[in-house]
């Protein structure tokens, strides 16, 4: 699964992207941020507080109840501050 | 048919020209509501902003831009629309973004105009880092931004 970071998330995770194989019992968006939490303290910092986490698959916004799969581009970004 | 242009860029743009395309060369359209957002040199605590920069997420925020300007001409009879929204460090005084919006009649224009612009605010995935003397920081998302956005929900 490839991973994108951006903004203050992009600095803190220090990347802007990354690969990772799709653990087999991770199965919906929320899972997929506990498993991403359970990667370091970057990780569990940055994603601490789900109410500024937003997460879009394959360019489109997602919910925690969303469907992941390996083959999915998963964007991680805090709440958009354009216009 | 639907007529849109969207487009995300780094270039600045004219919004007189761009307005004016909206009824060139036709003579059914009664409206023409614009907005042209810029960047201010100061912040909302006061202190002197020396500059922005507008980073994007470029696969999804075309899409996600096209996706919102559907939206509007779903809910409104619309002839017309433009979105053009910078990317990149724009200065104070610079354009940021513009909405323009055609249609036979003025409260479809006004509405689909505040629409287009409470939708890109809380979904466009843009991100503004402002630099002022005390260092770069992210802007936060403001909470009157999403209640804007969420009076339009049915």
């Amino acid at each position: 699964m490839k991973l994108l970071y951006f903004a203050w998330m992009r600095e803190r995770l220090g990347r802007d992207e990354e690969t990772i194989v799709l653990p087999s019992d991770v199965r919906t968006v929320g899972e997929l941020l506990d498993h991403l939490r359970g990667r370091g303290h970057a990780y569990a910092q940055a994603l601490a507080d789900p109410r500024i986490v937003r997460v879009a698959i394959n360019h489109t916004y997602a919910k925690l109840h969303d469907p992941v799969r390996d083959a999915d581009e998963v964007a991680i970004f805090p709440p958009v501050t354009g216009g | 048919m639907i007529f849109m242009r969207v487009r995300v860029q780094a270039d600045d743009f004219d919004p007189g020209q761009e307005i004016a395309r909206l009824t060139q060369g036709r003579a059914d359209v009664g409206a023409v509501a614009s907005f042209v957002g810029c960047v201010r040199d100061r912040d909302d605590q006061g202190r002197v902003i020396k500059a922005m920069t507008l980073e994007q997420y470029p696969a999804m925020t075309q899409a996600e831009m096209s996706r919102i300007a559907h939206e509007a001409q779903a809910r409104w009879p619309l002839q017309d629309l433009t979105i053009l929204h910078r990317h990149g460090r724009l200065e104070p005084g610079a354009r940021i973004v513009l909405v323009a919006v055609a249609s036979a009649h003025r409260q479809a224009a006004f509405e689909a105009c505040a629409f287009l612009m409470d939708f890109l605010k809380t979904r466009a995935p843009f991100w503004k880092k402002e630099e002022t003397d005390e260092g770069a920081q992210w802007v936060s998302a403001k909470e009157s931004d999403d209640l804007a956005s969420e009076r339009w929900n049915p």
